[in-house]
């Protein structure tokens, strides 16, 4: 079960990776998506994974009867959920405000905050097919 | 021992107290100007208390819910913690002072004080926590908070800045949020004094090394180390010129706290190998990143591209791992908090006047507002380290503890730095101060009338560096005494856990102490 987890983990941040070496915004924060996901997992996994009974004492005992599964890492891996969803509704609004504002979903193209100097050109000028797409989407729903 | 200890939890609750009174002032803009100096002036007044009763009894220790380590989450004052909170503190009022004046309406409406504080309270629970998980909590509050701080006001370069400061710091913490989970796996505790005598046990092991990789990345990022400060050029300058002065003086400090923290208590099994790479990172993170500064040509983009290689100062003193070079480490977070956020608060006032941080537009300061250029020049020279101000000794002690550890080529890059600090420093002066006034400045420009709430944190903060860079020696003193806590881990480790938790677990093997620690 380990080896499979972990196997799966290692396929998740491989694709977390890729598409945050993507120039469109809305593949990045999707990318952000699975990262956060995959280092869940790799918590729930590193934690140790046990076929036992859930970590509480019955009634009529005073202490755990046989073995049982340790809640903490289940603890650590349900408050990095609810903080990686937060983060991800911020970045989300944030993409589409930066879209209102800049017109583009290419992070080639923003270049507000560092403008191109004299003599300095983007390195790619033909618009990334993906970030046309997502951005004629955003703007319908706009 | 087993009861909450107010004044340790003070720092974070008093901000969060202060958070929760100006959201709910939310229609007065007045009432939470105020709340927010009020309560910035009482975290000073908490945190200078914990200094005082830190420097007296020694290390501080609450365990919240009566949990007794290693069980339960612990928040622990050191020296280290309480210096750090105390100068931030002092940042904290002078920035709300400051705000008073300076933040606009539309920035008011939204929510600045409440995010404000915060993040005040992430980055004060991120000093005094000693649990890993907790660490990487308090992490996420500070970010969240400085996202919506850098993101409001919603101009064009501020969304696209902070665009890209939220997507790396997101990165950065799913790298943290593994290797804490990695930690757990290796050690099966989250204390960080438990996990430190856990792999002083383990000895030198390869999954050890990897995870302080991991860590070393993180923090790397939150602290702007090189080759991870690529997101700092891009969004530091976006935000409210108050914003941009404390997040140079607070965030990037909290990273390199932590990494103090971490690289002296938990990851110390292997120093061959992680303080050799951060002594290298840090020449380059140093000395790379006061070219960009000297490269650019805007007045906020300068002072940005250079905390960068203030930061490599405060890593190099890390990696040089002598009670003198962590000493050094502690002056030079603490001068920089101080002094570089006043570099931007002082450019905030240039601002007021002229309208523009673009050097080719601004010129005439040092004519029509002499007392402006002095604010400016002493606060360079300290940034630069020119006797006798504060910033000379941070960065004396640092440079003298490379030379006793026989570091020739990193203490001479950080020589050679001071004189291009000293040199981008110098362009600012030129173009903004010593130029002449551009034509067609409007004659109204020459008449601003500077608001005393933005003057006054400026004065007292330059007073801070210019006191201490005088008293020189009781700085010293505490720094050094700060140094010796911290390169003895087990005084930190004893303070933290039961004696008989100690006893039972049969601890043998301390982690081991810095360089030049007597046995």
């Amino acid at each position: 079960m380990t080896a499979i987890l972990c196997l799966c983990i290692g396929f998740l941040v491989a694709i977390a990776t890729f598409l945050l070496l993507r120039r469109d915004v809305v593949r990045m924060v999707i990318g952000l998506v699975v990262l956060s996901n995959a280092c869940n997992l790799a918590i729930f996994t590193l934690g140790g994974l046990t076929r036992a009974d859930s970590a509480v004492i019955p009634e009529d005992l005073d202490a755990f009867a046989g073995a049982y599964a340790n809640p903490l890492p289940q603890a650590l891996v349900l408050t990095a959920i609810v903080i990686g969803f937060g983060l991800l509704a911020f970045s989300l609004i944030l993409a589409y405000r930066a879209y209102q504002e800049l017109g583009t979903l290419d992070v080639d193209q923003m270049r507000a905050a560092e403008p191109l100097r004299e003599g300095e050109s983007l390195p790619a000028e033909e618009e990334h097919i993906g970030a046309r797409r997502d951005a004629a989407m955003l703007g319908g729903v706009a | 021992m087993n009861m909450v200890d107010f004044l340790v939890v003070a720092p974070i609750a008093l901000p969060l107290l202060t958070a929760a009174l100006t959201m709910m002032a939310w229609q007065s803009h007045a009432a939470q100007r105020w709340l927010g100096v009020m309560g910035a002036l009482a975290l000073l007044a908490a945190t200078v208390a914990l200094f005082l009763r830190v420097r007296e009894d020694g290390i501080l220790v609450t365990q919240l819910g009566n949990w007794e380590a290693p069980y339960g989450i612990i928040l622990v004052a050191d020296q280290l913690s309480a210096v750090m909170l105390m100068l931030s503190a002092v940042l904290v009022l002078g920035c709300a002072i400051y705000s008073l004046a300076a933040i606009d309406k539309g920035r008011e409406r939204f929510g600045y004080y409440p995010l404000l504080h915060v993040m005040v309270m992430g980055v004060c629970g991120s000093f005094l926590t000693g649990d890993v998980f907790n660490l990487y909590v308090w992490f996420e509050v500070m970010l969240i908070a400085s996202f919506a701080l850098l993101a409001l006001g919603g101009e064009r370069e501020q969304l696209d800045g902070a665009l890209k400061y939220v997507i790396i710091n997101i990165v950065s913490s799913s790298v943290l949020l593994l290797a804490t989970g990695m930690l757990y796996g290796l050690t099966g505790t989250l204390n960080m004094a438990d996990i430190a005598i856990r792999l002083a046990e383990l000895g030198p092991d390869v999954r050890v090394s990897a995870v302080a990789m991991l860590f070393l990345v993180a923090f790397g990022l939150k602290a702007a180390l090189f080759p991870l400060f690529f997101w700092l050029p891009a969004s530091y300058h976006t935000p409210h010129i108050a914003v941009s002065a404390i997040f140079s003086g607070l965030l990037t400090k909290v990273g390199a706290y932590v990494m103090v923290r971490y690289f002296t208590l938990i990851f110390v099994g292997d120093i061959g190998l992680t303080h050799t790479l951060i002594l290298w990172l840090s020449v380059a993170t140093m000395f790379l990143g006061v070219l960009g500064a000297v490269s650019q040509f805007e007045w906020r983009k300068i002072l940005s591209i250079h905390i960068i290689s203030q930061i490599g100062y405060m890593t190099l003193a890390l990696a040089v791992y002598t009670p003198l070079a962590l000493a050094g480490a502690v002056m030079y977070i603490g001068h920089n908090i101080i002094i570089k956020a006043n570099l931007f608060l002082v450019a905030g006032l240039g601002y007021r006047i002229m309208g523009t941080y673009d050097l080719g537009r601004l010129g005439g300061l040092y004519k029509h507002f002499p007392w402006l250029a002095v604010l400016f020049l002493l606060s360079a020279f300290s940034l630069a380290g020119v006797p006798p101000l504060w910033g000379f000794w941070a960065k004396f002690v640092v440079i003298r503890s490379t030379l006793e550890a026989h570091h020739w080529v990193a203490a001479g890059f950080a020589l050679f730095t001071g004189v291009l600090t000293l040199f981008s420093m110098t362009k600012i002066w030129m173009y903004a101060f010593w130029k002449k006034l551009p034509e067609g400045t409007p004659d109204r420009v020459l008449r601003t009338r500077l608001p005393w709430q933005m003057v006054l944190p400026c004065v007292v903060l330059l007073g801070i560096a210019i006191l201490f860079g005088v008293l020189a020696g009781p700085v010293l003193d505490v720094a050094l005494a700060v140094g010796n806590q911290v390169c003895n881990p087990e005084e930190y480790i004893r303070a933290v856990l039961p004696a008989h938790y100690l006893e039972a677990l049969e601890a043998t093997t301390m982690p081991r102490t810095c360089h030049g620690v007597g046995p």
